[in-house]
């Protein structure tokens, strides 16, 4: 392995905006969890990604793309009342479709598609940072507010319909929120390395957290741990980022799955 | 609804058919102050719950019409709690979604399973906290759907005492809509109990 390689500056902005997104992504995975929704990261994954490859052929940033097109697929699913794996498996195979057309049809929309979906972090710069800073403070300043209404509306569904409440108004800043998420996640990290965050972090963190304070502090760490690790195997494996993550993320969940029981083998009288 | 806000009824139902995509329900007549534990009672399909949906706007008004107190506030208590495959949420996290204030731990054994998770709890421990934090929370109106459901004896004894326990503050308002097909237990718990026949 090559130690000298973690000290180059070019991996510095790369390392910091993977870092932040590797904490959020989680955090918005439990939520994401809880309303029985995690398939709808792998949609907007998707989308995200052709968003990146349909903005680059029309001269857009890749970031921007990504954004607008999960956001898009965040914004018509809140807004269409769209819910349960019809909607989010119709999400992921427009995405998909999309990313394939657009990397087949555009000047080096093959290998864009490519590094997209290999997940090659270290094309990170200035754009993903900031972005990820972005996202970072938009999780850190509006989910305190949005959490409370979400698990109501979770586990008292009537609640704001009985009150009439404007739920939607929460329901599509979470959408967005999460669809940003992934979009900044996809075209950092990749697709798949960005659900990976999005989906095992949170799913072991459900196993063992013993409350829900527990279990966004939990799922955080495990991404952050993940992704460090992932780094360092990548960097000095001369690995892709996005599988090395992706391999990380199973070892780790599959870990926890091990060591723990489902929690209903565990009911009481 | 005017006079003295005090003495108003918090919710009053004139000549009510609701229903979904045709009437199920009606005509009703009748009006909650606050201090009231109404109990409505029916056989099944006489259509208990359509009225509660009616009165949460989750059910069509055909005719007549609801009036609720300025700005009153509701708590919906569904027949079958939400129950997810893993909820890593603790009794103390429900009743924080809640908005239960954290001086008002629930009576009785209920209190010990603060600090357990949703999904380490019985059907019927869970369903009773659920119903906890309808109660102890702000809302001047609860509506409990059948909270007997799936009840032994002894939580049926725990969900008495419950609703016997004052609102989470002295000044506030609070009136109980119980809907059930346990009459004895209505009979028990209850101010007064409403009979829906099945063609009402």
């Amino acid at each position: 392995m090559n130690w000298e390689i973690y000290a180059d500056p070019l991996f510095r902005l790369p390392f910091a905006a993977g870092l932040l997104i590797a904490g959020v992504l989680p955090v918005l995975g439990a939520l994401l969890m809880l309303r029985e929704e995690w398939l709808a990261a792998l949609g907007l994954a998707h989308l995200a990604a052709a968003g990146a490859l349909l903005g680059l052929a029309v001269g857009a940033p890749a970031m921007l793309g990504a954004s607008l097109g999960a956001l898009g697929g965040g914004a018509v699913k809140s807004l269409g009342g769209a819910r349960g794996n019809t909607a989010y498996g119709f999400m992921i195979l427009i995405g998909w479709s999309a990313l394939l057309l657009a990397a087949a049809n555009t000047s080096a929309g093959d290998a864009l598609g490519q590094a997209v979906m290999d997940g090659q972090i270290y094309f990170a710069g200035w754009t993903e940072l900031a972005a990820a800073v972005l996202l970072t403070g938009l999780a850190v300043t509006a989910l305190p507010r949005l959490m409370p209404r979400l698990l109501r509306a979770r586990f008292f569904p009537r609640h704001d319909t009985a009150n009439r409440l404007p739920a939607w108004r929460w329901h599509l800043g979470f959408d967005l929120l999460a669809a940003f998420g992934v979009a900044v996640g996809t075209a950092t990290l990749g697709l798949l390395g960005a659900f990976a965050l999005v989906l095992v972090p949170a799913w072991a963190a459900f196993r063992i957290a013993p409350g829900w304070a527990w279990t966004l502090w939990l799922a955080g760490l495990m991404g952050v741990a993940a992704y460090l690790a992932a780094f360092v195997l990548a960097l000095g494996l001369d690995q892709p980022f996005g599988p090395a993550l992706t391999a990380v993320c199973l070892a780790l969940g599959g870990l926890i799955g091990a060591l723990s029981r489902p929690a209903q083998g565990r009911r009481g009288a | 609804m005017s006079g003295n806000p005090a003495a108003a009824p918090l919710l009053r139902l004139e000549q009510v058919v609701a229903g979904y995509a045709a009437p199920v329900v009606g005509p009703i007549s009748c009006s909650i102050q606050a201090g009231d534990v109404l109990g409505l009672w029916g056989t099944n399909g006489s259509g208990k719950s359509t009225l509660l949906n009616a009165i949460a706007n989750a059910a069509r008004i055909f005719s007549g019409r609801i009036e609720r107190a300025p700005n009153l506030t509701l708590f919906y208590q569904e027949q079958r709690p939400v129950r997810l495959p893993a909820m890593p949420l603790t009794g103390r996290d429900l009743l924080r979604c809640a908005a239960v204030p954290t001086h008002r731990p629930p009576p009785g054994p209920l209190s010990q399973h603060l600090d357990r998770r949703l999904d380490r709890l019985s059907g019927g421990q869970y369903q009773l906290l659920c119903v906890w934090a309808a109660l102890a929370g702000s809302a001047e109106l609860v509506l409990l759907d059948e909270p007997t459901n799936n009840l032994d004896p002894e939580h049926e004894r725990l969900l008495a005492l419950l609703l016997a326990q004052p609102p989470a503050y002295r000044d506030d308002r609070r009136a109980v809509l119980l809907v059930s097909h346990e009459r004895a237990f209505l009979e028990s718990v209850c101010s007064r109990v409403l009979e829906l026949a099945p063609d009402a």
